[in-house]
């Protein structure tokens, strides 16, 4: 592996190879000195073009919990404001001597870009509407870890799936697994074209709620428009939003995740966030677990192609 | 390949080994024994067995990975991860490390570095079954199984029972390099 760009195109080994590293470095985070030396000397960039609190935190933790540096960029205080094109940012900030680069940009296929200019490893941490990897892996490991695998699961995936890079990035890492995939949304915001996409779609949450050992929650994207295509919160909340009541329909053993920030009220009513079965919390660990994997397979080795 | 120990001299070695720890230390008390993943891990595990026959009381034993400790991390492909798993607090006791083969001294080195990030052990002793000479650093063991002067271009190797088809120590001259 010399990048980690997307989830389309890593297989069921990769993913478990990844997943089963993270398991031990969850391990790591536990104990009570949380730190490993692994990656002394390396230096890891984190530059996120969109704003971002936990998942640029989360890999500034996980860098810094295997004993790399880290350096990070923020676009509202760069020279980006002065004209500055992405590429020679990105080739400003690799010849101060990175080992690897973790991007978030609104553009799609921006991560790939860099890949291209730079010669270190690329994490995609994000880009606009179509993956963020890190994310899918830090779902899949939470769900493993509450089922024992995903073979044979039945997820729901529901909200704004069209604007949404999870939404992307976990199909596909699930699907690898093995888990059984419906997207759920009104059809203004499922994906235009779900053609070679492994999943069913369905536009009517209560009508398949109890089939699920899984109902992965969205957030509605109001910054890429997902905000402007139903009549109005209170009406999204009504037909798709996990309410208490509809909590209270699930199988007993269903959890609910949700890759945040949650907007309580909308898509997850309060007490249902707060409920034991809401794996929020949990996933936000695994993310560091999972982050920390990442950066060790790129950069704890000489690469194998 | 050439075969410098059988599975019976792997059995006496051990129990030998499980005198002399009980020796060095008058007694099992506060002892834990840790393998080095991966060959070390069933040594240790037969190790304990063979002290708590001995003492008639369980001893308790341990794995520990030193992946993450390694200092060649640089010049080899990823190595993945085993477990590390301590059932007791390593502060204050004696941890006696286990590992299959002593050679650079640079494994040991890094479980030294991984033990210290769990705890502080009162002492820490190291044990292995095979001692082939070639140290790169200061470290010797406590406890050896059987000294075989070796060539840098052979490669030792343990198979136990426990993990492959049969057991017993071999030299294979063909490998170049060695192997740390």
């Amino acid at each position: 592996m010399r990048h980690l760009l997307t989830t389309e195109t890593l297989d069921r080994a990769a993913i478990e190879s990844l997943l089963d590293s993270a398991d031990e470095f969850l391990d790591v985070l536990h104990r009570p000195i949380p730190k490993v030396p692994a990656l002394r000397g390396k230096t890891v960039a984190t530059l996120f073009f969109e704003p971002s609190t936990r998942t640029r935190m989360s890999f500034e933790k996980a860098a810094k919990a295997l004993s790399a540096d880290t350096m990070s960029f923020s676009p509202s205080t760069s020279s980006l404001k002065k004209g500055e094109s992405l590429k020679d940012t990105v080739l400003t900030i690799h010849a101060m001597g990175v080992d690897c680069m973790v991007v978030r940009h609104e553009a799609t296929g921006a991560a790939w870009r860099v890949a291209e200019w730079v010669d270190v490893p690329v994490i995609n941490g994000g880009d606009g509407a179509h993956q963020h990897p890190t994310q899918a892996l830090l779902d899949c490991l939470t769900i493993r870890q509450r089922f024992g695998g995903l073979d044979g699961l039945r997820i729901a995936i529901v909200g704004d799936v069209r604007h949404s890079r999870v939404a992307r990035s976990d199909v596909f890492a699930m699907a690898t697994l093995g888990a059984e995939i419906t997207l759920i949304a009104p059809p203004t915001l499922l994906p235009l074209d779900t053609t070679g996409w492994p999943v069913g779609t369905s536009c009517n949450l209560d009508d398949v709620l109890t089939e699920f050992d899984v109902v992965y929650l969205l957030r509605v994207q109001a910054e890429r428009g997902g905000a402007s295509v139903f009549p109005s919160n209170a009406e999204y909340r009504e037909r798709f939003g996990m309410t208490r009541e509809r909590m209270s329909r699930l199988k007993p053993d269903t959890v609910v995740l949700h890759p945040g920030p949650m907007i309580r009220g909308i898509e997850i009513d309060a007490a249902v966030a707060d409920d034991p079965r809401c794996l929020v919390l949990g996933q936000v660990t695994n993310g560091v677990a999972v982050r920390m994997s990442a950066l060790y397979h790129l950069m704890g080795g000489v690469p194998v192609e | 390949m050439t075969r410098v120990m059988d599975d019976a001299d792997v059995a006496r070695a051990l129990r030998r080994i499980a005198h002399e720890i009980l020796e060095r230390n008058k007694g099992g008390s506060d002892l834990v024994i840790v393998g080095i993943h991966t060959r070390g891990v069933p040594l240790a595990e037969r190790l304990a067995g063979e002290i708590a026959d001995i003492e008639g009381a369980p001893i308790p034993s341990g794995k520990l990975d030193i992946g993450l400790y390694r200092d060649d991390l640089d010049s080899r492909p990823t190595v993945s991860l085993g477990p590390t798993e301590i059932p007791v607090d390593i502060d204050k006791r004696t941890v006696v490390l286990v590992d299959d083969v002593l050679y650079t001294g640079r494994t040991i080195r890094a479980a030294l570095d991984a033990l210290a990030d769990l705890g502080r052990p009162a002492v820490v002793q190291l044990a292995v079954l095979v001692d082939r000479g070639h140290r790169q650093l200061p470290i010797r063991a406590d406890y050896v199984g059987k000294n075989i002067p070796t060539s840098l271009g052979e490669h030792v190797s343990v198979r136990l029972r426990s993990v492959d088809a049969d057991e017993g120590v071999f030299i294979d001259a063909a490998h170049i390099g060695g192997d740390a």
